[in-house]
C-alpha cells in the first residue's frame, strides 16, 4: 500500500480583535510594549459583580461600518462583528483578492471559527424578554442567525463567499486552539486549500457572570485593572474575563507557493484530547495524564524532541492551575528544570478571552515566531512558589527570540486539551 | 398622514434592507420589494414590524403575506390608519 505523504500546512494570514489592540500591526506593537487591555467595567460594578474588570476590544462601533453594511449589522451580535473584522483582516493579510457580493463562491476555502458560549448576549437582551411575555412574533427574522452556535462562522462564510466546510466548534477555553488543530488536520489530509481558523467571544456580562459566581474571576484588583491579570504570580487571584477574536489563515504549502503568498510559519503538529474527568481531572480541572498525552501526540506528529521546543505560549489563566500547567509541561517534555523552554502568558495583557483565547494567543504565537521576539508577561514579578524554580524560563520583559518552534497549548472546562506546534518559516522551506 | 407621506415613510423604512440602490432611487408604487429592491425575503418580517411600530398599527400575517410592492404596503397602511 502506498502511503500518501501528508500535505504541509502553513500560516499565510492573521486577523485579530483583542482587548489591547485591534489589527495585526497594532496587536504586535501592544504585545511588544506590554500594553494591558484590562479595564474597569462600570456595568460589572453596577450589577454587583465581585470582579469588576475585564477585557473588551475598543473602538469597534466606529470601525464596524468600514467592514459591514447597515443591513449586515442589523443581524449581527458582538461575537459575529469581532469575527467579521478579524476574518476580513485575515483574508486581506493573506493577500487574497477583495470579495464583493458578486464574487463567486470560493470552493477551496473554508472556516472553523469556534465560540465557547456563543450568542448569549442576544438570547438575554432580545430573545428572552419577548418570548416570556408572549411576543414571539415580535422577534423578527434576525434572531436565529445570531443565536445558532454556528453564527460566527456562518456570517463569515457569507462575507467571504467561502465554499469549503464552514463550521463552529466549541470546547470551552480550548475552542480557538482546537479550531486551528482541526483545520490543520483537514488541510493536512488533502481537503481544500485554505481554512480560516480560530475563535470568537463577545464581551458580555451575561457570558462572564457564571464565572464570577464560581469565584474563579479575580475580585481583588478592581481598583487596579492593569494589575488584575496575573498569570504565574504568587498573588494570582483568578482570571480576568476577556473577549475578542483571533483567526489564522491556514493554507497548504503548495497553494501558498503557487500564489506567492507570504508565509508566517508552518504548522508541524497539533493534537486535541481530553482527560475523561479521571485521575484528578474533572469538569473544571485537567487530568494531568491527558495533558501530557496531548503535548506528546503533537510532538510525535511533528517528530520533535523536547529540546526542539524553544518557547511555550501557555494557557496560564492566573488561577490555581498555573503551577500544575507548568508541572504538566515539564512532565510532557521530560526535561530538567534548567532546560525548560521559555514560557509566557498572553492573558496577562488581554485577560481570558474564553472561546477566543486560543485564536488570539495563536496569533500572538505566530507573530512572535515570525518577527523574532517573545513578549513579556505582565504582573508576574512575584512568581508563585512552585513556578519560582522556572524563573529563568518565564519571559517577564519583551526580548529578541531566534528560536524555531513555539508550542501553543490551551485547556478547557470539560477536561479538554489542545496543543499546536508552530515552526518558523525560512525561505526555501527547510 | 397623506398617501404621499405614507409612501415616503415606507420607502424610508425599506431603505436599510434594500440591496439595489438604483431601484431605490427610482422607486414607485409598482416597485416590487423582493424582486426590484432585492430585499432578502426573510427580512420582510422585520419590515412589517417596522410598519407596525412606526404607524402604530397591527398587520395580520395574512395581510403581510399579500404585500408585494411598495404600493401594496402603502395601501394597507393607509387603510389601517384611516
Amino acid at each position: 500500500m502506498i502511503e500518501n505523504k501528508p500535505t504541509r500546512v502553513v500560516v499565510t494570514g492573521l486577523g485579530v480583535v483583542a482587548p489591547n489592540a485591534v489589527g495585526v500591526a497594532a496587536f504586535e506593537n501592544a504585545l511588544r510594549e506590554g500594553v494591558s487591555g484590562i479595564r474597569f467595567i462600570e456595568q460589572m460594578a453596577e450589577l454587583k459583580f465581585a470582579c469588576q474588570v475585564g477585557g473588551a476590544p475598543q473602538g469597534i462601533e466606529a470601525l464596524q461600518n468600514d467592514y459591514l453594511t447597515a443591513e449586515d449589522l442589523m443581524a449581527m451580535n458582538q461575537s459575529m462583528v469581532f469575527t467579521a473584522i478579524a476574518g476580513i483582516d485575515c483574508w486581506r493579510d493573506a493577500g487574497l483578492a477583495e470579495v464583493s457580493p458578486d464574487t463567486p463562491t470560493d470552493f477551496d476555502t473554508g472556516a472553523i471559527v469556534g465560540t465557547g458560549i456563543g450568542g448569549m448576549d442576544t438570547i438575554v437582551e432580545k430573545l428572552v424578554p419577548k418570548v416570556t411575555v408572549g411576543k414571539v412574533r415580535r422577534l423578527g427574522s434576525t434572531l436565529v442567525e445570531q443565536i445558532m452556535s454556528s453564527s460566527v462562522s456562518a456570517k463569515l462564510g457569507g462575507l467571504l463567499a467561502l465554499g469549503g466546510q464552514v463550521t463552529t466548534n466549541s470546547s470551552a477555553c480550548t475552542t480557538g486552539t482546537e479550531a486551528i488543530v482541526d483545520a490543520f488536520i483537514q488541510l493536512r489530509s488533502g481537503r481544500g486549500k485554505r481554512m480560516l481558523a480560530g475563535g470568537a467571544e463577545a464581551a458580555s456580562v451575561y457570558i462572564w457572570s457564571g464565572f464570577d459566581a464560581m469565584r474563579v474571576l479575580n475580585r481583588k484588583h478592581n481598583d487596579a485593572p492593569q494589575s488584575a491579570s496575573r498569570p504565574m504570580s504568587a498573588t494570582a487571584a483568578g482570571f480576568v474575563p476577556g473577549s475578542g477574536c483571533g483567526l489564522l489563515m491556514l493554507e497548504t504549502l503548495e497553494s501558498a507557493r503557487e500564489r506567492g503568498a507570504r508565509i508566517y510559519a508552518e504548522i508541524i503538529g497539533g493534537h486535541v484530547n481530553s482527560g475523561g474527568h479521571r485521575n484528578g481531572g474533572s469538569m473544571t480541572a485537567p487530568n494531568p495524564e491527558g495533558v501530557v498525552r496531548c503535548v506528546r501526540a503533537a510532538m510525535a506528529q511533528a517528530d520533535l524532541q523536547a529540546r526542539d521546543i524553544d518557547a511555550i505560549n501557555g494557557h496560564l489563566t492566573a488561577t490555581f492551575a498555573d503551577p500544575h500547567e507548568i508541572a504538566n509541561w515539564q512532565r510532557a517534555l521530560d526535561v530538567p528544570v534548567d532546560e525548560f523552554p521559555a514560557i509566557n502568558a498572553t492573558k496577562s495583557m488581554v485577560g481570558h478571552a474564553l472561546g477566543a483565547a486560543g485564536g488570539i494567543e495563536c496569533v500572538a504565537s505566530v507573530l512572535q515566531l515570525h518577527n523574532g521576539f517573545l513578549h513579556g508577561s505582565l504582573n508576574c514579578e512575584d512568581l508563585h512558589d512552585d513556578i519560582a524554580p522556572f524563573a529563568h524560563s518565564v519571559v517577564r520583559e519583551t526580548r529578541e527570540f531566534d528560536g524555531k518552534i513555539i508550542a501553543k497549548s490551551s485547556f478547557g472546562f470539560g477536561d479538554v486539551n489542545g496543543c499546536v506546534l508552530f515552526k518558523k518559516w525560512q525561505d526555501g522551506g527547510a | 398622514m397623506t398617501e404621499a407621506e405614507v409612501h415616503a415613510k415606507v420607502v424610508e423604512l425599506i431603505t436599510p434592507f434594500s440591496k439595489n440602490a438604483e431601484a431605490l432611487a427610482n422607486v414607485s408604487a409598482e416597485t416590487d420589494i423582493l424582486q426590484d429592491l432585492q430585499v432578502n425575503s426573510a427580512r420582510l418580517v422585520d419590515i412589517v414590524l417596522e410598519f407596525e411600530d412606526q404607524f402604530d398599527i397591527e398587520v395580520e400575517d395574512e395581510a403581510a403575506d399579500n404585500i408585494r410592492t411598495v404600493g401594496d404596503a402603502v395601501k394597507l397602511i393607509v387603510e389601517k390608519t384611516g
